[in-house]
């Protein structure tokens, strides 16, 4: 396993040129390759990584300024479109999809001189909560080859542990960032809806759908959203970014008053997990911040709510793959009718069709109203609780995930079980707040709390989260 | 049975859909070419258009703009708040499986089109308008395994604007159509150009004998007025025949074949589908603002149903007004005239502008959009002929000169030696002249035959090329003559 330095060093170290670019290139490649095992990585970019590494040394030799991210390589998640290797998104319909323009997230870090090295492995279209949906491979935890990592995200978390390269880019549209940084033991950062352009990113559920990163400390999810974030002409949805820089992590901890959440602390969640982030509470008690149990009534609906508004945007968004302009198309097929219904149904694997079924079902005249709907009364429901407790508290904590990594194999044979591996996290999606996981102290499997705040206190948030880090 | 008997005892109601391109420089929601006229197949794409992975729509602000200007030509104004949904089917012309539209909360509710229905003013009321953007264009090679797909047309701004079911003769039809045209111009939101399909009409007929309304059929995508009011004419006939067969009608979407001049089953509302509308999540909803609806307001120019009453007072016929309206230059132009000078002068002019302007745009030597019309030198024409330094016939060549050259009026009256005669002394040598060769003539006026009088003055228009003032002339003849 290759430790990396924080991002900030690295960055430092390059732009003086006491570093290569080259070098932290070819350390990533090295370390893809060592942990091949785990089926972390998709596709490697080594081509064009080096090329860029090589402009990199070359500017800073010549004196010239390289960026933020100067030099450091990344890994993004295969449903970001990256020129350079393919993008698959997990799926076999998009197998062999060579991408004719680049995510702004990407375009973004790369202007600010990071490098990208591989693409990871996921569920395929990000649908789970395991990577065991990936039409290609399982992702294997770094901590027990034997567990899952966590997903859809579950190739970048893991690939971040193995120390293939410092950061790396997932997508969280109900907890594919968070829940496998939880059981990975990585830091696991989703912004506030909208911080950072979907444009160029396969989407899942529209209006859920999130970029952030995954990375071995607070302080290096705040630089690389810092690099990212902000309106994008791309990206209708985006939102002006603070004003204030995201890498600024002053906080006072003294008299922050922290709900936690009781739904999320309750049955159903493993004592170790619960205990963690008891034993957590009372460390940080010590440095002022001021605890208290808070209850949102509406929360057990989250998950129900969310499970019928994102298999409708799923259904809708995966239209079209219909094998006429890109990825798969059946080869036998003689006319459109047929060239529709094989490449779609051969193309997608079982968890996309099932969630494209639900999804047009409850989109049906006749039962919008009876699920879509009122599945969206729910959500402004969410939001109007959670706006009210953050009238009265700064953060609201609790577990990210229910339980530690699950065996592989464990939950796959029932998606109902594998939906409830979201069950503490999809509600910051449907909401829009920012949350965070971060790893608890622990010796076993990793444990990460989840921190949320209300929309656009990302920086707050991060300031934090960072505190909290350093505390425990 | 013959069906002009009994279709009287019907009463079709008809209502129209019409989809307006409007005139953005890119597309809905893609910063790219709007115009596909002229340009080679999928050429005017991006990623957007294509439906790739990863692509997101960004609405074009001047469609909103455009389709706010549009809802005040419809007399109404635009919805402070609007969205955009998504209308799932498949076909290969459009990428993303879906359409984005507006379902339940429209830009533009409400509103009516002022028509006129022999002689008498109509309000035909609209339901809605809403945005859309446009599917592309497929086509199927005859004889080929294989179709065609252009994506240029994909992601255009479409206007639709929906009718009350308030029309009942095919003329109506024909006439609402046309009207709507013209406020697409008037609006400038579109090119309105039928030719290129900037509009097209989709017409929906039923007929009955109660009050109750019979079964609809919608016949689609009419290019022009003409097969509008045909395909209305059409549907009617064929479904009262229909009925009075004892048979019933099948509602449908029907197409209209312009070479047979017929309506045809395209297909059944068995066929419908589910398009499972919802809310796009890409695309935020439309809010717009007191003060951007007032500035809209204010930017409108003036419409033809005001236009026409500003004529009234000319007392034009309808042809000439309807010329006028058809160009919006001449009838703002006209506009203009009205507010700066006289009845009669602006009477004057309205009719070079539907005659001598329109006889030279129709041959095609200048159009509308190129004629030179300045308000000075037409206003000082017709002043030079209301005090007879200018006949009317002069005048008129004038206007011709005017338009394609410009100048001052009076000096191309002077340059072209068509300026009346009203000095009496060097008129009077032209009089002597004319009585003196047409004495039998002299001699009837003489013994009090009035009529020989015009036959004289006649003569000395003819003798001074038509350059005499002939109200001069005919004082000079009776006073030469001796009767007074």
């Amino acid at each position: 396993m290759v430790n990396w330095d924080p991002i900030e060093k690295i960055v430092a170290g390059v732009s003086s040129g006491e570093l290569k670019a080259m070098d932290l290139v070819e350390r990533a490649l090295k370390a893809i390759d060592s942990g091949r095992e785990f089926n972390a990585i998709i596709a490697k970019i080594d081509d064009r990584a080096r090329r860029r590494a090589n402009n990199i040394d070359k500017e800073v030799s010549k004196g010239k300024y390289a960026g933020r991210l100067a030099g450091v390589p990344f890994i993004a998640k295969d449903n970001f479109l990256v020129i350079g290797a393919e993008t698959t998104a997990g799926s076999n319909i998009l197998r062999g999809f060579n991408a004719p323009y680049q995510a702004t997230a990407i375009e973004k870090l790369e202007s600010e001189g990071a490098i990208c090295v591989a693409k990871a492995n996921l569920d395929a279209f990000a649908h789970g909560s395991s990577t065991e949906n990936s039409d290609f491979m399982i992702t294997k935890n770094p901590h027990d080859k034997t567990k899952v990592p966590g997903g859809s995200s579950g190739g970048s978390a893991a690939s971040v542990v193995l120390g293939m390269a410092p950061f790396a880019l997932g997508t969280d549209t109900g907890g594919s960032i968070r829940l496998p940084a939880s059981f990975t033991g990585s830091v696991g950062y989703k912004p506030t809806y909208g911080l950072v352009s979907r444009s160029g990113v396969v989407a899942m559920a529209s209006s859920t759908d999130v970029i952030g990163p995954i990375t071995n400390s607070v302080e290096d999810a705040a630089l690389v959203l810092e690099c990212m974030a902000g309106r994008d002409n791309l990206d209708g949805t985006t939102i002006d970014r603070s004003k204030k820089q995201y890498t600024d992590l002053s906080i006072d901890l003294n008299g922050k008053k922290v709900g936690v959440v009781s739904e999320y602390m309750g049955t159903g969640v493993e004592p170790d997990v619960k205990n963690a982030i008891l034993s957590s509470i009372e460390k940080l008690k010590k440095t002022g911040v001021k605890f208290q149990e808070v209850s949102l009534p509406s929360l057990p609906l989250a998950l129900a709510s969310y499970y019928i508004i994102m298999p409708a945007e799923v259904s809708s968004n995966l239209s079209r793959y219909d094998g006429q302009r890109y990825g798969f198309s059946h080869p036998k097929a003689k006319n459109l009718e047929d060239s529709y219904n094989w490449s779609r149904s051969e193309g997608f694997g079982r968890e996309a069709k099932r969630r494209i079924m639900i999804g047009t079902y409850v989109l049906s005249s006749g039962y919008y109203d009876d699920y879509y709907k009122k599945a969206q009364k729910v959500r402004t429901k969410l939001i109007n609780e959670f706006s009210e407790a953050f009238n009265s508290f700064d953060f609201l904590i609790g577990p990210t995930a229910p339980t530690t990594a699950f065996p592989i194999g464990h939950k796959a044979a029932d998606p109902l079980e594998m939906y409830l591996a979201d069950i503490m996290t999809v509600a910051a999606n449907l909401t829009g707040i920012p949350s965070i996981s971060i790893p608890l102290p622990v010796s076993g499997l990793p444990i990460g709390m989840q921190i949320m705040t209300k929309q656009k206190n990302d920086v707050q948030l991060l300031a934090f989260a960072s505190k909290v880090e350093k505390e425990l | 049975m013959k069906i002009s008997d009994v279709i009287t005892e019907y009463t079709p109601t008809i209502g129209i859909e019409c989809h307006v391109q409007l005139k953005t420089r890119t597309k809905l929601f893609a910063g790219v070419g709007n115009d596909a006229r002229e340009a080679e197949p999928n050429t005017l794409i991006s990623h957007i258009c294509l439906g790739m992975p990863g692509a997101l729509p960004v609405l074009n602000s001047e469609a909103v703009h455009l389709a706010s200007r549009a809802a005040f030509a419809l007399n109404t104004s635009p919805q402070k708040f609007s969205k955009f949904d998504r209308k799932h089917y498949f076909y290969p012309d459009l990428p993303k499986g879906y359409q984005i539209s507006q379902y339940d909360e429209p830009i533009i509710l409400g509103g009516y089109v002022e028509i006129n229905i022999n002689d008498r003013l109509r309000k035909i009321n609209i339901t809605r308008a809403h945005l859309e953007e446009d599917a592309g264009k497929s086509t199927h090679p005859a004889g080929k395994d294989y179709s065609l797909v252009d994506l240029n047309r994909a992601g255009t701004p479409l206007l639709e604007i929906v009718s009350e079911p308030e029309l009942h003769t095919a003329q109506e039809a024909k006439v609402y159509s046309k009207e709507l045209y013209l406020l697409m111009r008037y609006a400038d939101v579109s090119d309105a150009n039928l030719y290129y399909g900037n509009m097209r009409f989709d017409v929906n007929v039923s007929v009955s004998k109660s009050k109750e309304l019979g079964t609809r059929t919608e016949t689609k995508n009419l290019n022009s007025f003409r097969s509008v009011e045909k395909a209305v004419d059409y549907e009617i006939k064929r479904q009262v025949e229909l009925l009075e067969k004892g048979q019933k009608i099948l509602q449908e979407t029907r197409g209209w074949d312009d070479v047979k001049q017929k309506t045809f089953s395209q297909r059944s509302k068995e066929d419908a589908h589910d398009y499972r509308y919802f809310p796009d999540p890409d695309i935020p909803p439309v809010v717009l603002d007191d003060k951007f609806i007032a500035r809209v307001k204010n930017e409108m120019p003036i419409m033809p149903s005001n236009l026409r009453k500003e004529f009234l007072p000319l007392n034009l016929d309808k042809s000439a007004i309807d010329t006028l309206i058809d160009s919006i230059n001449a009838a703002q132009f006209l506009h203009n005239v009205i507010s700066r000078t006289s009845t009669e002068n602006a009477k004057r002019i309205a009719v070079w502008l539907a005659v001598e302007v329109q006889s030279i745009v129709s041959t095609g030597e200048s159009t509308w959009e190129k004629v030179k019309l300045d308000i000075d030198s037409f206003i000082r024409l017709s002043e030079m002929v209301s005090n007879n330094e200018l006949s009317s016939t002069a005048a008129k060549s004038i206007v011709g000169e005017l338009i394609i050259n410009g100048g001052d009026p009076k000096k191309i009256a002077k340059d072209k030696n068509l300026l009346q005669l009203s000095d009496a002394s060097e008129l009077e040598e032209i009089v002597n002249k004319v009585i003196g060769d047409n004495s039998n003539a002299a001699q009837d006026v003489k013994s009090g035959e009035m009529k020989a009088v015009g036959f004289l003055v006649g003569q000395v228009m003819k003798a001074s090329g038509g350059k005499a003032n002939p109200n001069l002339a005919k004082e000079l003849i009776m006073k030469q003559i001796g009767i007074n």
